[in-house]
């Protein structure tokens, strides 16, 4: 199915967060992710339904002020 | 003086943003002898390490971390960042920045006050960045703030307490209140200047990163912090308007310059 990852169109095959994750290839990463505007925390990813056209934000540590 | 309940190690908060490396942000951080780093969350593509690596060089330092919502404009927005932050961070810390205006950098201060309460009823401890203005100050208190973080001048630009008197009204109207001036601070004077008017701590980046030696200006800085919070603490004398001789005048000459007075 198609998705929307960081603004990027992406086609994935898994149909939960978590499996879509390791699908993109974040596997252990540390980072945090919103599906459709709302956070998904990552203790709720593997049972999180990901539905076609869905708009995901995967976001990592970075510099900050 | 504790921050939620926290004493930090020093009252210079460091920000880690814009450093040309790694390794001279791992030295500054180590020459402030920082209290806290922020820290942000960005975009990473799969299989890119530069989020992680630098994940690992924040623990490494061994620096509690202050995570921020830079570059939100929203209050959906701040608290979906807010709440992510805490998810990859694992502190209930957030420095809540609801920008409103692009060229200052202004916070939305209506916005900041909502997205504050939303997060504090979700068991966030909120930094919340806001104007010198006593009434947002009042708001977010009320919204459940317990730490205020009033800017001393726009982000970046370096001019450093732009409203002495608007900090000065803002620090004595809430005494008990922990308060970091955070933004606008360019060099180490202006951070004395922070302490001597009372507060607590500040919150620099730009100068340290964007300094022809950012250790170099990390040190000054800390140097600069003791020296401002030292003084305050030692209670500095009033002003005057008039001369007072320092030098005591009971029993000076009567001739001076080999004239008789």
């Amino acid at each position: 199915m198609q998705i929307t990852v960081n603004d990027e169109p992406r086609e994935v095959h898994a149909r939960t967060l978590g499996a879509i994750l390791d699908e993109l290839g974040y596997g252990k990463a540390r980072v945090a992710t919103a599906l459709n505007g709302f956070f998904v925390p990552a203790t709720q990813r593997s049972v999180k339904a990901v539905d076609e056209g869905a708009v995901l934000e995967i976001l990592a540590p970075m510099q900050g002020g | 003086m504790k921050f939620y309940g926290t004493e930090l190690s020093s009252r210079l908060m460091l920000g880690t943003a814009q450093y040309d490396s790694p390794a001279i942000l791992a030295d500054a951080v180590k020459a402030a002898q920082a209290g806290v780093v922020t820290v942000s969350l960005r975009r990473e593509s799969a299989g890119a390490q530069a989020g992680q690596a630098f994940w690992s060089l924040i623990q490494s330092l061994d620096v509690p971390v202050l995570p921020n919502t830079a570059g939100c404009h929203g209050v959906r927005e701040a608290v979906t960042t807010a709440q992510m932050a805490r998810d990859v961070f694992g502190t209930n810390w957030i420095k809540l920045e609801v920008i409103g205006q692009g060229d200052l950098l202004q916070p939305d201060v209506f916005g900041l006050v909502e997205a504050t309460r939303i997060l504090t009823e979700d068991g966030f401890q909120v930094f919340p960045y806001t104007t010198e203005d006593l009434v947002v100050a009042e708001r977010l208190l009320r919204a459940g703030a317990e730490v205020l973080m009033p800017w001393g001048a726009p982000i970046g630009s370096g001019r450093g307490l732009n409203n002495l008197f608007g900090l000065r009204a803002l620090r004595g109207h809430f005494p008990d209140v922990p308060m970091v001036v955070d933004a606008g601070i360019g060099k180490p004077s202006h951070a004395t200047a922070a302490f001597e008017l009372g507060f607590d701590a500040v919150l620099i980046n730009t100068a340290v990163a964007k300094a022809g030696n950012p250790a170099e200006m990390a040190k000054a800085f800390r140097l600069a912090c003791e020296a401002g919070l030292a003084g305050y603490a030692a209670d500095p004398m009033e002003e005057r308007d008039m001369a007072v001789p320092s030098t005591p005048t009971l029993g000076l000459a009567r001739t001076l310059g080999g004239e008789m007075l």
